[in-house]
């Protein structure tokens, strides 16, 4: 008998005596990061960039397969005893000696896991990990001329791609309220100081928000440059907009990290929504993302995102309709369909996996 | 269903409003769940898989005598943990705000010969539902009993005492066989049932596990202490029955405990319902440790209030709960284990001989009347 084979009739009998736990519960106990186990990771550290802004460094279990610059990881943590998950850009470069990664993070206003992680996150915290994913990357063959274009919390995933690459002409356009909210200011400062970059800050407060038009005068040949976009929702659109109406959408790469909700809030339809694996049933409205209300009633929803990007969150419709948030768009139960939780709300009574 | 009614001296008004007052100590407790409570289960989980790895492993000595005592008490002690503070808790959905899937209604299993999903049918939806309904609740009695006068006497009823002993030293077994319907299901010649026939062959798959693990595999990695292992195995799974079929007969069979008729719970509000959980349960009294042994069972009156609450807040809801019984002038019933293992075994004999129809119920010397 192989080794392999004479392993795995091992642990077959290591499971008749675990039974009904398995052996992994309790190597869980003494080892959560070893190879083999759920993917998690533990804090290390918290680093304040900016008042609402902090990096957490985390030491992911031995079941990391590694990041590419400008990519985002899905975490789980655990908020006043609830789990709850989002999605975060990875600002570690890739090719870290210690094997740490970073996510920075803002705290938005009444934002759960943005409040925990930067004010109240301690070093030693078990989280939950995913691997990491996201199309928001750079190419294999180097661009000539690169011009990033960001806001607020938008830089992390150009952070990582400034501390895993260098080009040889770079730009980087960053909107922030005032100067001490520009997150990694002194590090972006430093670059500029060592001439690996040009950067451009636009503050907010004193300039206003940032009139696409006037990439033109802030960067003449924006036209020219591949360029990667990442902030709100209001840019990122007008980006989009300025770019094919010159013809040059194709060098435009952007990272939303909130969906655009088209359903007005007090949104037609709703209904009863029935959970069939737990077996409740709940009222819903018609603007509510059934991921929320799945939660609201104690029901065991996967999630990521929070979105609609990550996939995180999809589950079987049994039954009934839901609308999507971001589209208005109606899908029907069927065979086979699943549902992004996170961005559907019921349309009249519906049935789902869970 | 006594000759007096308890609560007659409610009117309909106090009842709805006895109702708003429990609901208000629920909305309490599930407002300030959090960190700690969720740091307190992971703490017991924590703790009962080690105490049984720990044992287990001791007893791969057992053939040594202090060896087979420790590990023996300390398997017993971990099993307990499993089937009453972790198992009976989490299958009731109580850690299901945690989102944890590990920790989770759904997905969780224990150390026990009935499945977790077929449990939770017969515990949670019929026997938390429809409590102490002569006729709906099974649990009254788990069928092979009468625990209430006003139960139908058979001559069948003659060997209850031995039944009950009988049904508490293969507890779990009694448990597979309840939830299975076992009884009706054969009775009625339903053995065909293709749903019957799925759940019978879960059962048969999660008790061949369980032997396999204690009476085979564990005994056999024993070596030269195969027969101690065994020996000790079997008696921690004994020790376990005894200890929650003592605890759980405590629930709902003391003296002083009242049973309903099946068209009283018609048009059952919330606030009757309530009433129905106070009366029909009973606590135990004791000390922490007897609380966390009973995986706060002994809380049965709040557990029946409020099931899907975390366990380790049933102490502090008793103390609001018992000051509402007080208020309402309604009689809390518990005492301390041993008082209440004897008065359920004293019906369960008395109730063995047919009986008249009860004129008046006088109180009983168990019933600690708190009103008083």
């Amino acid at each position: 008998m192989t080794s392999a084979a004479l392993r795995s009739r091992a642990w077959k009998v290591l499971e008749m005596v675990t039974t009904p736990l398995l052996p992994s519960d309790y190597l869980d106990l003494v080892s959560p990061l070893r190879a083999g186990a759920d993917l998690r990771g533990r804090i290390e550290a918290v680093h304040p960039e900016t008042d609402d802004a902090a990096t957490v460094v985390i030491r992911p279990g031995r079941g990391w397969r590694g990041h590419t610059a400008g990519q985002y990881v899905r975490i789980g943590v655990d908020v006043d005893g609830v789990r709850l998950w989002r999605a975060y850009s990875i600002t570690s470069p890739t090719h870290r000696q210690d094997g740490r990664v970073t996510i920075t993070v803002k705290a938005i206003p009444d934002g759960k896991v943005s409040n925990h992680l930067v004010r109240r996150a301690r070093p030693g915290t078990l989280i939950q990990l995913d691997q990491a994913t996201g199309d928001f990357v750079l190419p294999q063959a180097k661009p000539a001329k690169v011009l990033y274009l960001t806001a607020g919390s938008g830089i992390t995933p150009v952070m990582g791609m400034l501390r895993d690459i260098e080009f040889d002409d770079v730009v980087m356009v960053h909107c922030a309220p005032r100067p001490q909210d520009v997150i990694f200011r002194d590090e972006l400062h430093d670059l500029v100081a060592d001439k690996k970059m040009r950067l451009v800050e636009v503050h907010t407060d004193t300039d206003g928000m940032l009139d696409i038009a006037r990439l033109d005068e802030l960067v003449p040949d924006w036209a020219e440059r591949e360029t990667w976009a990442c902030g709100p929702a209001g840019l990122l659109d007008a980006a989009e907009e300025h770019w094919s109406e010159h013809g040059v959408q194709e060098r435009l790469h952007t990272e939303r990290f909130r969906p655009g909700i088209v359903v007005a809030a007090d949104g037609c339809g709703g209904g009863e929504v029935t959970f069939r694996a737990t077996g409740k049933t709940v009222a819903a409205d018609g603007a509510t993302p059934l991921l929320d209300v799945g939660e609201e009633a104690g029901v065991l929803m996967p999630s990521g995102c929070r979105m609609g990007i990550c996939f995180g969150c999809v589950t079987p419709l049994k039954a009934g309709a839901v609308r999507d948030l971001r589209t208005g768009e109606i899908t029907e139960a069927e065979p086979g369909v699943l549902i992004q939780t996170c961005v559907s709300a019921a349309a009249g009574p519906c049935d789902i996996e869970r | 269903m006594t000759a007096i009614d308890p609560t007659a001296h409610l009117t309909a008004e106090q009842i709805e409003e006895l109702g708003h007052e429990l609901d208000a100590i629920r909305d309490e407790v599930i407002a300030g769940r959090g960190e700690k409570d969720a740091a307190y289960i992971r703490r017991v989980i924590s703790a009962q898989r080690k105490l049984e790895l720990v044992s287990r492993g001791v007893l791969l000595f057992s053939v040594f005598p202090p060896a087979w005592l420790l590990g023996t008490a300390g398997l017993s002690v971990a099993k307990i943990m499993d089937n009453m503070e972790i198992g009976h808790n989490v299958l009731h959905g109580q850690w299901d705000w945690m989102r944890d899937p590990k920790i989770h209604s759904t997905t969780w299993e224990w150390d026990h010969v009935s499945p977790a999903d077929q449990w939770k049918h017969s515990h949670n939806e019929l026997h938390h539902t429809y409590t102490n309904v002569i006729g709906k609740d099974n649990d009254l009695g788990y069928g092979i009993m009468r625990v209430d006068e006003d139960q139908e006497w058979h001559p069948f009823h003659l060997g209850q005492p031995l039944w009950n002993f009988i049904n508490a030293c293969f507890f779990e077994y009694g448990i597979a066989a309840y939830d299975l319907e076992l009884g009706e299901n054969l009775h009625r010649r339903r053995r065909k049932n293709p749903e019957f026939r799925a759940r019978a062959k879960a059962v048969g798959r999660k008790i061949r596990k369980q032997v396999l693990k204690d009476y085979v595999i564990h005994p056999l990695l024993s070596g030269p202490s195969f027969l101690t292992t065994l020996a000790a195995t079997f008696t921690a799974n004994l020790v376990r029955n005894l200890w929650s079929h003592s605890v759980i007969m405590c629930g709902h069979f003391p003296e002083g405990v009242q049973v309903f008729e099946r068209r009283s719970i018609e048009g059952e509000t919330r606030g009757q319902w309530y009433l129905r959980q106070m009366m029909g349960s009973a606590n135990i009294s004791g000390s922490r440790a007897m609380h966390f042994m009973t995986g706060n069972l002994s809380h049965q009156i709040e557990h029946h209030l409020f099931p899907d609450l975390p366990s380790n807040r049933y102490a502090e809801v008793a103390v609001k709960v018992r000051a509402l019984f007080e208020k309402y002038e309604l009689e809390y019933v518990t005492g301390p284990l041993p008082k209440q293992v004897f008065s359920a075994w004293r019906k369960v004999f008395r109730l063995s001989l047919p009986n008249k129809k009860p004129e008046v119920k006088t109180p009983d010397r168990e019933r600690e009347l708190v009103a008083a």
